[in-house]
């Protein structure tokens, strides 16, 4: 009872999910098909990357601007790195990746040490690192590199002409992490302590600020990780990718049956947040009438309408907990 | 007299071996800007002891253990922990040292479960990580081990707060702690949640480990301490072994006063109060017998708050409300507000039908109300003693002018109202020439006007709330546990100014768990219980063991079920 109690804002994602693919599926032809399903993966992989990174710091109770600019910035270095410095991929993989991360740690240290909050400090990264990008080029740069090509054709043979491509893949192993530490690693949990009650989290004698700076960390690597992917499937590194990804990365998160206000929720609600984003936006296509920006008026009002179960979950526990503390 | 025994000193005709102390701090100082809130105080606790520390408020008892536990750092002194210096510059690292602290409010994750707000930080592992089987199976078996039988995978914010803060003592004895430290524990707790407290501590006891208790309830401390040592004014008074302490002299060491003053203040009383019934009876049916209620409601419920209830507060009376923890008590002085949205109820002001849709509606009728919470809900913490004064003035500004129409001239509030609390310079000078009067006239002690509320002790805070609505000059005056959490003098204070507020022609409605001070001071009780008003004793019918009586229902034997 309680459990299912406990995950009603899942259940509701899952819920909403189903109906949207079994909806689509049967209004369009062909929509139900294992190459459709691969592609809302593949193109949605870098915002589920965001949202992963997005799930850790909103149940610590923060939040994360930065994202969408850091995987631009991530991008454009790896594709001026590899085509006008020649680097090999893999190296520039691995600096772009080494930096967002350091971005990620760099903004949890002033949010934690400097004790400033953390919309401000973000805001000023996704500024920082747009910036940089635009800097390092203002036109995107495509990357025709043979290695960088090969990598991106990577995939794991699904049957003879499909394959489950490489950034579907990551995202997927990506997750994957996500959960395992979300759910069974010390760090994980702290997460969860810092973002149900900090100060309490303090008081039982969890590293509160490593544990900050870590979320941080892990949102700038994803947010790395999401450039990287992104120059897989575009061949190209832009400077203005990912232009209010952060929003809907949140949008995702919260859809998904995260609180936004930190302790409760997870990164399979997230998965399933960003599925129903990338459902919907397919579907809009499919129809071909619809103006794709029908994609955001569903998105909004699925939010809405999202926040406002939570807010009736919770407002019910609370009341109860008001019961029982006054007289 | 009361055997005195000093720290580290040999009990009296011990009959225990005589151990050295598990805790010892000497002469510890601590400054404040402008208070020397510590004053080369000694404490000292035996292994498997529970003692009680007690003081008014400002008397340096959170103080003293801040200093413990490593949220202060102490300005003088040495703390020696199972013989060896302790130095400590966090919570988290005394409780590595093994002291646990207990707070007030449950400082437990409540979006977690309970399993995990046990053993967060050092829950079992398996090869592949956290292993959740075994953090059920060790949760239980401590829970199991103190007697607590509950689902541990269920969030503990689903739980009363009494199984929390069971929860909380039962990490605390998980992270070996050898010493706890509990403020206030019992402070939201209802009796029977008490009970079963009391019986956990008895058995930490048992095994032999110490406790510090903290609280306000002088019944609480002599159920169950070993030793009692007295603060008052950041100096310690005594310590003495509780079974050779008698309760007035508790008061009078508390209070600085000789014991033998107090006891014969304590029989005055008694004789007071034999008489007592009878003349304000008399004073009141010459003086308002028939008038119209300034405020009357008629059948306010709110389905699953609270059964339909009507009430009248008339001018220069008080009306209590009586009730145990969770009967109703809040509820109805919320909804009388207009806090909470009321299914069904008439309200009538001066007998004239008004609609109370909120709280800022209340005010402008000129209602007013002291919150349960002085922390949370009524205080801005952060602001000035003058800004928060002001504050409802500023809210209400429109109320001025109505203020003066009725023109009740209670404690004296002159020419405040009709200004508003407008903003600018000139009403800056007005501000503080009222927030000046307001201090003087309740004895708010503050260093300056300026001073921030947080700075001041609970008595004081709470006066700083009434001399906010007094500003805004109401009528009636909702005052919900308004001497919850603070010491018998400042007890005493609030209770001198409500009577005051009544002579001045203001209607009281008075809300506290202690039902001898709801007897003292109301002229009528309306007692609740279980989320339903179940009678209402006049003035001539008013004493503690009426209310009780009909609290406990008409037999007086029903137990009492919480809702």
């Amino acid at each position: 009872m309680s459990l299912l109690r406990r995950n009603i804002p899942l259940l509701a994602s899952v819920a909403v999910y189903a109906a949207l693919y079994v909806g689509a599926s049967l209004a369009y032809h062909h929509f139900c098909s294992l190459r459709v399903l691969i592609n809302l993966f593949e193109e949605n992989a870098p915002l589920g990357l965001t949202a992963v990174g997005m799930t850790f710091v909103i149940l610590a109770g923060g939040i994360d601007l930065s994202v969408g600019s850091v995987m631009a910035l991530c991008s454009i270095v790896i594709a001026v790195l590899i085509e006008q410095h020649g680097w090999h991929p893999l190296a520039a993989l691995a600096l772009a990746l080494g930096l967002s991360t350091l971005l990620g740690t760099g903004m949890g240290c002033i949010i934690h040490y400097l004790q400033i909050a953390p919309f401000i400090v973000t805001l000023a990264g996704m500024f920082f690192a747009r910036g940089l990008a635009l800097i390092i080029s203002v036109e995107p740069v495509p990357i025709r590199a043979a290695g960088h090509a090969w990598l991106g054709g990577l995939g794991i043979p699904l049957t003879g002409q499909l394959d489950i491509p490489i950034t579907a893949l990551v995202f997927l192993g990506a997750l994957f992490v996500a959960a395992y530490v979300t759910v069974l690693t010390p760090i994980g949990r702290s997460v969860y302590a810092l973002g149900g009650d900090e100060e309490a989290a303090l008081l039982m004698g969890l590293r509160i600020g490593r544990t900050k700076v870590f979320v941080y960390t892990v949102s700038g690597f994803c947010s790395g990780l999401a450039g990287v992917l992104f120059t897989l499937y575009q061949s190209a590194g832009n400077p203005s990718a990912g232009v209010g990804m952060e929003l809907d990365a949140i949008a995702a998160v919260v859809v998904g049956g995260t609180l936004l206000t930190g302790g409760v929720g997870g990164v399979c609600g997230t998965l399933i947040g960003v599925l129903i984003f990338g459902t919907i936006q397919t579907a809009i296509i499919f129809d071909g009438r619809l103006s794709s920006w029908w994609t955001r008026v569903a998105i909004g009002t699925l939010l809405l309408l999202f926040v406002l179960l939570q807010r009736a979950l919770t407002s019910a526990t609370g009341r109860r907990k008001a019961q029982h503390v006054s007289g | 007299m009361g055997v005195r025994v000093w720290a580290a000193c040999l009990p009296a005709g011990s009959i225990a071996v005589v151990s050295d102390p598990l805790l010892q701090m000497r002469g510890i100082d601590k400054w404040f800007p402008g208070v020397h809130a510590l004053n080369h105080v000694d404490f000292s606790v035996r292994p498997g002891e529970v003692h009680a520390l007690i003081g008014g408020n400002g008397a340096g008892k959170s103080t003293l253990l801040k200093v413990l536990t490593g949220v202060l750092r102490a300005d003088g002194g040495s703390i020696t922990f199972e013989g060896t210096p302790l130095v400590c510059g966090s919570p988290a690292e005394a409780v590595r040292c093994g002291i646990s602290t207990i707070y007030q409010e449950v400082n437990l994750v409540r979006t977690l479960s309970v399993a995990e707000n046990l053993l967060l930080g050092r829950a079992p592992r398996a090869w592949y990580g956290l292993s959740w089987r075994r953090m059920r199976m060790r949760a239980v078996e401590l829970l199991g081990g103190l007697g607590i039988d509950i689902d541990v995978s269920r969030p503990l914010g689903s739980y009363p707060v009494g199984v929390q803060q069971m929860v909380c003592v039962a990490r605390a004895v998980d992270t070996d702690a050898r010493l706890i430290v509990m403020d206030e524990p019992t402070s939201s707790l209802d009796a029977r949640e008490t009970r079963r407290f009391f019986a956990l501590l008895e058995q930490l006891r048992a095994r032999g480990l110490s406790v510090i208790f903290v609280t306000h309830f002088l019944d609480q401390v002599y159920r169950i301490s070993d030793r009692i040592t007295i603060l008052r004014n950041g100096r310690q008074v005594g310590v003495f072994e509780a079974a050779a302490l008698p309760r007035t002299h508790l008061v009078a060491h508390m209070l600085g006063r000789s014991p033998a003053e107090v006891e014969a203040a304590a029989g005055a009383t008694a004789a007071a109060s034999a008489v007592a019934p009878e003349r304000p009876a008399a004073e009141h049916a010459t003086t308002l017998g028939g008038a119209t209620p300034v405020l009357s409601v008629h059948d306010l419920g709110r389905c699953g708050t609270l059964a339909p209830v009507s009430l009248a507060a008339r001018a220069g009376e008080v009306l209590g409300f009586a009730g145990l923890l969770g009967s109703g008590r809040t509820e109805l002085a919320r909804l009388v507000f207009g806090a909470d949205r009321a299914d069904s109820g008439v309200f009538e002001v001066d007998g004239r039908r008004v609609k109370i849709k909120g709280p800022r509606r209340a005010i402008l009728l000129g209602l007013a109300m002291a919150p349960e919470d002085r922390q949370a809900d009524g205080l801005v913490q952060d602001l000035s003693v003058r800004e928060n004064i002001v504050l409802a003035l500023q809210a209400a500004g429109r109320r001025g002018a109505a203020g003066g129409r009725t023109g009740s001239e209670n404690a004296g509030c002159g020419d405040a109202g009709g200004r508003g609390g407008g903003f600018g310079w000139g009403a800056r000078a007005r501000q503080r020439s009222l927030a000046r009067r307001f201090v003087e006239q309740l004895g708010i002690v503050c260093a300056d006007l300026d001073q921030p509320v947080r700075n001041l002790s609970g008595g004081n805070q709470q006066k700083v709330i009434l001399a906010r609505w007094l500003a805004c000059r109401p009528r009636v005056l909702i005052l919900d546990e308004p001497t919850r959490g603070i010491d018998v003098g400042a007890k005493a204070e609030i209770e001198r100014l409500v009577r005051e507020l009544c002579r001045a022609g203001l209607a009281v409605i008075f809300i506290s768990a202690e039902l001898d001070e709801v007897a003292r001071l109301s002229d009528r009780v309306l007692v609740l219980r279980d989320r339903r008003a179940v009678g209402t004793l006049e003035r001539s019918r008013i004493s503690e063991e009426a209310i009780m009586a009909a609290i406990a229902g008409k037999g007086g034997q029903e137990p009492f079920q919480q809702p």
